[in-house]
Order: C-alpha cells, then sequence, then structure tokens
C-alpha cells in the first residue's frame, strides 16, 4: 500500500515541476535545462528549515512555512541567476542554467550541515499526498488562469516571436524573468514536498539528468499545454513502474526505453500530444467543427 | 504643433551610417511616404523612431516628450505602433489573441486580478475581446478570428498585423512595406484602405513602399533617402521634378555636350 501511496505522491510532485517547467519552457520559450537545481535548492532550503530551525507548532502551520522557504529560497536562485542568463538565447540559456545547475549541486555535496555526499536525513514527515494533490491542484488552476490573462498572454507573445513582442509594449526582460522566478519558486515547492514526504534527500537525486527528464515530460505532453504537462508527467513517472511490473530484465532498459519514445514522438508529433491546446479547449473546438459541418 | 519631431537624427554600425543627419515633423493626421532605393536607411529609420536602436546622434520627439532613448516597449505605451516588412505575428495564436496581446500597455486590472479571475478581470477582458471583434470586423476578419495567424492568406496577414498596430491605440502609425508582394487588385485595396485607417481613428500615418503608384496616390508629403541622407522633400508632383531623386532611382545624366 505505501509503495503505491509513494508512486502516487511521486506524480502529484512530478506534475507540479513539469507545469513549473512549462511555464518557463512552454509558456516564455526560455530553453532551460537546470530545473532539478531549482527543485533541489527548494528541497534542502525546506529540510534545513525541518531539521535546524522548525518551530514548536502544528506539523500543517510547519509544512506550510517550510513551502514558503522551499518557494523562497528557489525563487531568490531564480532571480540570480535569471538577471544575467536571460541576456542569453536559445543554447547559450541551455548551458549557462547546465552549468548553475550543476554548481548548486556540487556546493551541497561539499556541504557537511546538510549530509554532504551521504545525503540529508532525519527530515521531519509532515506531509501526505493529500498535500501534494493540493499543490498540484493549485498550480493547475495558476497555470490556467494566467493562460488567460493579460500577463500570460504577454509571455506566451515572447515565444512567439520577441521583436514583435517588445513593439507590441510587452517588457521583455521584466516578463522573462517574471517566469523563471515564479517557474523556480514552483519547482522549489515541490522540493518542499519532496523532502518532507521522502525524509532523505540526496544532490544526486537533483543532478542533470532529472533536469532533462523534466524536459521530456513538458515536451511529451506538449510545450505551453497544461493538461500536457499533467499527462506527460503521469506517462513518464508511470513507465518506469509499469516496466519494473513486467520484470526486471526490461526495467534495465528504462532510459533506452525513453530515448526510442522520444525519437518516435519527435518523428510523428514533434508539437507533443496537446500541441499548445487544453482537453477541454479542444472539446469545444470539435464542437464548433461540426456545427460549422452541420 | 507636430506629433512627432525627428532632429538631426544619425545611425551608425560601425563604420557604417546608416542614416546621416535626417530632420523632419510629422502632424497629428498628416499621411507621410519614406521612399528610397534599397539599403537607403528606412527601415533604419524607422527602428530608430520605436526604439529597437537608440540614434547614435539627435533627438526624436513624440509629443513635445523626447524618446529617443526609450525603450520599443514604453514607445509604444507613449503611442507608436508599426508594422514589420516581412510579417511578424503571432503565429501559432489565433487572429483574436494576437489583437488582445495588443491591449497589454492599457491593461488596468493587476497580476492578481488575473489569478483570481476578480470582477474587474472579467469585466475588462470581456471589453477587450468586444474592441477586438470590432477591429477585425473594420478588417473584415471577424469571421476567421478563431484561425491560427499562420493559416491566414498572405494578404488577410497583412492586414492583421495593420489591426493588431492600430489595438495598442497609437498617435502614430509606421508602416513598413504594406504592399509588399501584393498583386495590383490588393493595393488599390490597401490604398483604400489606410485613407480609411486614416479618417477612422485620426492618426498619423507614415509608410515605407516601393510601390510608386500607392506612394504617388496617397501620400501628401514624401521623403525621399538615399544612402542615409534625406535628398528630397515634399509633394508627390515635387518630388517627382526633383532631379536629386531622378539621379537616386536613375542615374546622373551625362552631358552628352560635353564629349
Amino acid at each position: 500500500m505505501d509503495y503505491y501511496l509513494q508512486i502516487i505522491s511521486n506524480i502529484g510532485i512530478f506534475i507540479t515541476l513539469t507545469l513549473s517547467l512549462n511555464l518557463i519552457n512552454g509558456y516564455c520559450g526560455q530553453f532551460s535545462l537546470g530545473h532539478a537545481g531549482f527543485w533541489g535548492v527548494g528541497a534542502y532550503a525546506s529540510a534545513i528549515y525541518g531539521v535546524y530551525f522548525a518551530l514548536p507548532v502544528d506539523p500543517m502551520i510547519n509544512m506550510l512555512i517550510s513551502i514558503s522557504v522551499g518557494f523562497s529560497a528557489a525563487a531568490l536562485c531564480g532571480l540570480l541567476i535569471g538577471v544575467p542568463c536571460l541576456r542569453l538565447k536559445g543554447d547559450y540559456l541551455a548551458i549557462a542554467t547546465i552549468g548553475f545547475s550543476e554548481i548548486l549541486r556540487i556546493i551541497i555535496m561539499h556541504t557537511e550541515s546538510v549530509g554532504g555526499p551521504r545525503g540529508f536525513t532525519n527530515i521531519p514527515k509532515w506531509t501526505n499526498s493529500f498535500w501534494v494533490w493540493g499543490i498540484v491542484i493549485l498550480t493547475t488552476i495558476f497555470m490556467l488562469n494566467l493562460k488567460r490573462s493579460a500577463f500570460g498572454r504577454a509571455i506566451i507573445s515572447i515565444r512567439e516571436d520577441e521583436v514583435a513582442s517588445e513593439t507590441m509594449g510587452i517588457n521583455l526582460f521584466r516578463f522573462k524573468l517574471f517566469s523563471f522566478i515564479i517557474g523556480a519558486g514552483i519547482a522549489g515547492i515541490a522540493g518542499a514536498l519532496v523532502a518532507h514526504d521522502q525524509q532523505f534527500l540526496h544532490p544526486n537525486n537533483f543532478n542533470f539528468m532529472w533536469s532533462v527528464c523534466i524536459l521530456v515530460m513538458v515536451i511529451l505532453g506538449g510545450q505551453g499545454s497544461v493538461s500536457g504537462s499533467i499527462v506527460g508527467a503521469i506517462i513518464l513517472t508511470l513507465l518506469p513502474e509499469i516496466l519494473k511490473l513486467i520484470g526486471s530484465d526490461i526495467s534495465v532498459w528504462r532510459m533506452s526505453i525513453y530515448s526510442a519514445l522520444m525519437i518516435i514522438l519527435m518523428l510523428t508529433r514533434p508539437q507533443g500530444i496537446f500541441g499548445p491546446h487544453e482537453i477541454f479547449e479542444k472539446k469545444r473546438f470539435a464542437k464548433k467543427l461540426q456545427k460549422g459541418a452541420a | 504643433m507636430s506629433l512627432l519631431s525627428i532632429k538631426n537624427v544619425t545611425m551608425k554600425f560601425g563604420g557604417l551610417t546608416a542614416v546621416r543627419d535626417v530632420s523632419f515633423e510629422v502632424g497629428p493626421t498628416d499621411l507621410i511616404a519614406v521612399i528610397g532605393p534599397n539599403g537607403a536607411g528606412k527601415t533604419t529609420l524607422f527602428n530608430t523612431i520605436t526604439g529597437i536602436y537608440t540614434p547614435t546622434e539627435g533627438s526624436v520627439t513624440l509629443d513635445g516628450s523626447p524618446i529617443n532613448t526609450k525603450k520599443a516597449s514604453d514607445i509604444t505605451k507613449l503611442g507608436i505602433a508599426r508594422t514589420f516588412q516581412n510579417i511578424r505575428l503571432f503565429n501559432n495564436l489565433s487572429v483574436i489573441d494576437n489583437l488582445k496581446i495588443a491591449r497589454h500597455t492599457r491593461i488596468q486590472y493587476s497580476f492578481f486580478d488575473g489569478i483570481f479571475k476578480t470582477k474587474k478581470y472579467k469585466v475588462e477582458e470581456a471589453a477587450i475581446i468586444e474592441e477586438s471583434i470590432r477591429l477585425l470586423k473594420l478588417f473584415g476578419l471577424e469571421d476567421k478570428k478563431d484561425l491560427l495567424a499562420k493559416n491566414l492568406p498572405y494578404g488577410a496577414q497583412r492586414k492583421l498585423e495593420m489591426a493588431r498596430a492600430l489595438a495598442t491605440k497609437p498617435k502614430l502609425l509606421l508602416l513598413d512595406e504594406p504592399a509588399a508582394g501584393m498583386n495590383p487588385t490588393e493595393t488599390k485595396e490597401l490604398s483604400n484602405l489606410i485613407h480609411f485607417i486614416r479618417e477612422e481613428f485620426k492618426i498619423a500615418i507614415i509608410l515605407i513602399e516601393h510601390d510608386m503608384n500607392l506612394v504617388m496616390q496617397i501620400a501628401e508629403k514624401i521623403f525621399v533617402l538615399d544612402y542615409g541622407n534625406l535628398i528630397a522633400s515634399g509633394s508627390a508632383k515635387e518630388v517627382q521634378s526633383n532631379p536629386k531623386v531622378i539621379e537616386a532611382y536613375l542615374g546622373a545624366e551625362i552631358d552628352v555636350e560635353a564629349h
């Protein structure tokens, strides 16, 4: 039973992470490959709060504080990394963000007070699947409402055409930085959830491979689509578990199967499962088409 | 009182002077054309007015306040809108979303109004949609409002780009080669449209254009650029008979007597 609960929590955590990267990569079109770094910063910051500074109050309130600590720490890192790096574009930004996330990981690796390479243990258990899925629902609503407001439209227009966007009166740097900070902050919240759910953190759980994994989830679902992020995260979190069920021989080939999946996806549907659309939007569109045909 | 005044504007890229010491004034409802051979600096001039480039020397003032050091996004807010030589729409967004984005600088509600969908947000969004549809009707695009911008035919894309520029509520509209790639019928339609825009929105328009028929037909005043210099200005007739202009377009006359 615990095993299944753990999987359900993991799915929620990865949905939150995928949604937060979708804000940076899908909405704003900035190619960030350091997302696991922000996730790690959030996780370690909230774990530090939990282990060293926890207040003698109800775990529920402590969890709320811990989430805000995780959010603020990751958002602050997003600000520090965003200000110099968002002047870069495309591949250059990707490389700079990889660099930053690796620096953060190595700093953690060499800090004894957070366990260093042995990992951070004895983190209080303050959270469960309900917390995780509560955050998932809040993040989903945030992303959907943002997309429909003027601010979300401004961010999406940057992805479409920076020059045109600027001549529409949109301050490019401000909105890029905004999406970077909020995206990093939400990844920090996912970090707080992971820290207080698994009660153990290791710096290698936040390495470059995880940044790639989260990015793959975004791309599989469809860049810019909230429904896509959710579906992408569910599929890629369940896939290794399903492979394990089939047999341990196959789960060795996990990464190869991932890669093969990506190649097939790029060849057959490069825009991802949903493209930039949402589930409900598509239904409405289909109805309209039917009316038009009738 | 002039709306836009450009004084001694020079734009250099390293050793290349793209625009040299250009000065002119634009009144509140003027319809002006900027012409000149390829590479004369016309688009560079537009880019210095809209803030994409900061002029090396000289000043640009809109309504009496200097804008030459401002960011492009702030200049849009102050009331200058433009279209591009090679169309730059938000391709993967719907036609109506393209117009909604252009309302960005006029948005009153805050970020939190948007996230929590407050009444303020709903009222304003409804108004934005209504205004956008009104604008689309003026341009005959209202039945295409849910199509993606990239799926529109070429002429409609040009129109949409103009509509989008107007949606920012400008005082001055800059059109960069609006008739490029259009056939004579479409060009005729375009000249009517430009007149209509000026009457309907009471704004000044500056256009860059290579189609001389269109320019001579609609422009009240023409500026001619050549190698970054303003070589002539005046009405269509004055410019057509100006020897410097003829020289720039056709080459200098050879003095046969001297040989």
